[in-house]
């Protein structure tokens, strides 16, 4: 299918007054590099705008240049027909643009009110007036169903309330653009429903909302119009009611997808690599006891805080932990350290790829081989020679996309993030390899890409357990299972068994009665 | 088993330099232009071959710095715990004088390797056993080492026997074709360091620990002991410092070594090694001891600043390099 089958470019609005933000022809370079070319866009009062595009397809870039952070290098902006150039983010916010950025930017040793009004606070003379600002942030945070009081310090606050507050701070002026940066990264899913109703709010108000995300059923629910960026390029701007999903990752990825979830293997009878039981981690707030058969992946379901990563962690020794059987092919397995366990061929892939995972101030060599250095050594050092080697091996079998070796882990984007570390922990060539939320913040092309990667992984024979909160992918992938609740494995699910509602019900009901039980 | 079907190889192997590793060799450079221009006494090989071997004491200890800080630790107990060691071993060897005449310099030395050991495998046992912040743990070693070797020389000196003197001698004035004997050990410290950290699984896994002590646990990498073994491999430079210095005072005294630290620290910072850890730079290291000494060395020479103000100096060039750093960036 070519875009010959997608959705025609909506026609003009012809809105009777000129848009709230204009884009013409954006362009941006840094150096010689083009990272963004030919943007145009209208961002109309009242309308819910959305970026999409894979990581690296340049919405930051495009984000920053609307909101002052950067200045393009070609193309002009105008705001309700008048020319605009922004020398500064102060500059942008002053003109009404407000942008809300994904990562979360406050003083935690500060109260909300202070931390609302830092930079531009409300005085009385050489006093600050707390009571005013008081007042104000009151309103602000009642207008978007905050519960987080004025006077709350923001560090005693839950991760999605400081969302809010963040969102609060951009929300104190008249805002004409409010510009929205991936704001569910970090939330759950209740939270992200309080957050598309700030988001409709807004747009019922006549705010221009412009909003990036990765997560298309958000774009689905909210957006008005769609604009899909891909390379740095603009592949166009759509009527979202004429997209569905899957028409949004083709024009994202530029190509159609193939089956995203590769097909189901045989359900495997060989007898289990790893058995454990009696598993108890962080003084038996999780236990469980299970067996990971060769040629299968298996699903660790569950809702954020059952416990899942913990009870992983335990096993390989990171958190405190005991067990009355650990068996590794038919061998009790005495020692249970991560360096241990790699030496029987068992490695743990982090879901915290920043703060775990990769040493993001060095470069890729030493990132990639740290978990196996012995790999690369020779008679009595290190050989550089075999490392270089091993990294070129893991740039082109793993399709890590970058321009020059001599790049800090830090740099790379989140998908070739989350392949670096892929090829580090597939480094010590393991037969069992457990992953924690295997594609948490990466584009949909690199999905795929690691998808047919654990597929081919355990056609080979070697076994995968994969941690995911992304129910489409548990579902998609796993040959079996495991939901926890409340830090116990309440449920195992097989075949037809696993569905999305089979493993919620399991995941959130107080009484399972889902087949196979274990630890009732 | 690969993730992609066909793919472009690596690009641009080959070296690529990063220029802000090379400022602590530009500012030496510099300076010795400077010194070179203000006296022309500073050039002179008496005069280098001087600043050198003052400088390689700083730049031994140092090296055992480097890993301590690029582990993400830091001990300011190193100029006590030369002082320390410099009195212990002072005692051995005038207690075995008598016995194995010049003899006794060998097994006071080996037994000053091991009392560093001992020393640095305290200060790492606490830091990482006691989960207390290395700072305080060495600052209040600091403190006992110093107490203990005002206490052993009881306020004042504690020579070494007259009948050593001339054995031990030319381990500080001798020199093997040409060059001082300090230089040459200070050399062999170096290379040894710069292997270490370099070219071995421990020095990687030290550089990872100081960079993030969680990806490295991640990782297999035993924390606590890389950990340990960098304050060891301090307390064996600060002893092979105080092997090396005994021979130019011929005495232990209360204020031997002291605010060695600041030197020693400086002398890392302004290499290039990151405080908060994770980027070691061994060869920044010997590039800052020489900067740290060739100043002190000008101020005597040039008579512009009195030589009382050689440690405020030091603090300011401390100071000035991170300023650098921060605003570098």
């Amino acid at each position: 299918m070519a875009s010959g089958a997608l959705p025609l470019r909506r026609p003009d609005l012809a809105p009777e007054t000129a848009p709230a933000l204009r884009a013409t022809d954006l362009a941006k370079a840094f150096g010689s590099i083009t990272v963004l070319s030919g943007i145009t866009l209208d961002l109309h009062a009242g309308e819910v705008h959305a970026i999409i595009g894979e990581n690296g397809a340049g919405k930051s870039t495009l984000m920053k240049l609307l909101s002052g952070h950067l200045r393009p290098s070609a193309g002009h902006l105008d705001m309700g027909g008048q020319r605009v150039a922004f020398t500064s983010a102060a500059a942008a916010e002053g003109a009404g643009i407000a942008l809300v950025h994904q990562e979360i930017l406050l003083a935690a040793d500060l109260t909300v009110a202070e931390n609302l009004f830092l930079g531009r606070e409300i005085t009385r003379g050489i006093t600050v007036d707390d009571r005013a600002m008081n007042r104000r942030a009151a309103e602000v945070l009642r207008s978007i169903g905050a519960t987080g009081l004025p006077q709350d310090l923001v560090r005693d606050l839950p991760l999605a309330q400081r969302q809010l507050v963040q969102i609060a701070r951009a929300l104190l002026d008249e805002r004409k653009v409010v510009i929205f940066d991936e704001p569910t990264a970090v939330l759950a899913n209740k939270e992200v429903e309080a957050l598309m109703r700030i988001v409709r709010q807004l747009r019922d108000a006549g705010v221009a909302v412009l909003y990036i995300s990765h997560r298309l059923e958000e774009v689905e629910a909210l957006a008005d119009r769609v604009t899909v960026l891909r390379d740095g390029q603009m592949i166009g701007t759509y009527d979202a009611a004429s997209l569905s999903q899957r028409n949004m990752a083709e024009l994202m990825v530029g190509r159609e997808l193939a089956m995203l979830y590769p097909p189901k293997r045989q359900a495997s009878k060989a007898a289990p690599l790893l058995e454990v039981g009696g598993l108890s981690v962080d003084h038996g707030r999780q236990s469980g006891s299970f067996d990971i058969r060769p040629g299968e992946v298996l699903g660790i379901g569950g809702m954020i805080g059952s416990g899942r990563t913990e009870l992983f962690e335990g096993l390989l020794g990171l958190r405190p932990a005991k067990a009355d059987k650990v068996v590794l092919n038919g061998q009790p397995v005495a020692r249970r350290s991560v360096a241990a366990w790699r030496d029987v061929g068992l490695v743990y892939l982090t879901e915290d790829r920043k703060g775990r995972g990769l040493l993001l101030e060095e470069r890729l060599a030493p990132n990639l081989t740290l978990l196996a250095l012995d790999r690369v050594h020779g008679a009595f050092a290190l050989n550089r020679g075999k490392e270089a080697a091993a990294l070129d091996d893991a740039i082109r079998d793993y399709d890590i996309r970058v321009r020059t070796v001599h790049l800090d882990a830090g740099q790379l984007s989140g998908g070739n993030q989350q392949k670096l570390l892929l090829a580090k922990v597939m480094m010590t060539d393991p037969s069992i390899v457990i992953i924690d939320e295997p594609t948490r913040g990466i584009d949909i092309g690199n999905k795929s890409q690691i998808y047919d990667f654990i597929d081919r992984m355990v056609r080979a024979g070697k076994a995968c357990v994969v941690i995911s909160s992304e129910l489409p992918e548990l579902v998609g992938l796993s040959d079996r299972v495991l939901v926890m609740r409340g830090g116990r494995i309440v449920a195992e699910l097989g075949g037809e068994e696993i569905t999305e509602a089979n493993v919620v019900y399991a995941a959130t009901s107080s009484r399972s009665d889902t087949p196979a039980e274990d630890n009732p | 088993m690969s993730i992609a079907s066909a793919q472009v190889g690596a690009k641009n192997r080959g070296w690529s330099i990063r220029w802000s590793d090379m400022g602590p060799f530009i500012a030496l450079g510099v300076i010795v232009l400077l010194g070179a221009l203000l006296n022309q006494s500073f050039l002179s090989e008496t005069n280098v071959l001087n600043v050198v071997t003052r400088s390689a004491f700083v730049a031994i200890i140092a090296i055992g710095a480097t890993f301590v800080i690029s582990s993400g630790g830091i001990d300011l107990s190193v100029g006590s715990m030369m002082a320390f060691v410099t009195g212990v071993m002072i005692m051995v060897m005038n207690a075995l004088a008598p016995s194995l005449g010049s003899g006794a310099i060998v097994v006071g030395a080996g037994f000053a390797l091991v009392v560093g050991a001992l020393c640095g495998a305290a200060n790492g046992l606490i830091v990482t056993i006691g989960r207390i912040e290395p700072f305080i743990v060495t600052l209040g070693t600091m403190g006992i080492f110093r107490a203990l070797i005002t206490f052993m020389t009881d306020g004042g000196s504690l020579p070494i026997d007259r009948g050593l003197r001339d054995a031990y001698r030319p381990v500080y004035f001798g020199s093997v074709l040409g060059v001082p004997i300090p230089i040459v050990i200070s050399l062999a410290v170096i290379l040894l360091g710069a292997f270490l950290l370099y070219r071995t699984k421990y020095g990687r896994r030290c550089a990872a620990v100081g960079a993030n002590t969680d990806v490295a646990r991640f990782s297999g990498v035993p924390v606590a002991r890389v950990q340990t073994t960098a304050y060891v491999i301090q307390g064996l430079c600060v002893a092979v410092a105080a092997i090396c210095y005994v021979p130019r005072l011929g005495a232990a005294t209360p204020t031997t070594g002291q605010l060695w630290e600041l030197q020693v620290i400086t002398a890392v910072v302004i290499g290039g090694t990151a405080l908060r850890g994770g980027k070691g730079r061994i060869w920044g290291t010997v590039a800052g001891a020489l900067i740290l000494e060739a100043i002190a060395n000008l101020m005597v020479l040039s008579d512009m600043v009195s030589e009382y103000l050689v440690a405020a100096v030091q603090g300011v060039i401390i100071i000035v390099a991170m300023l650098v750093h921060r605003f570098a960036k």
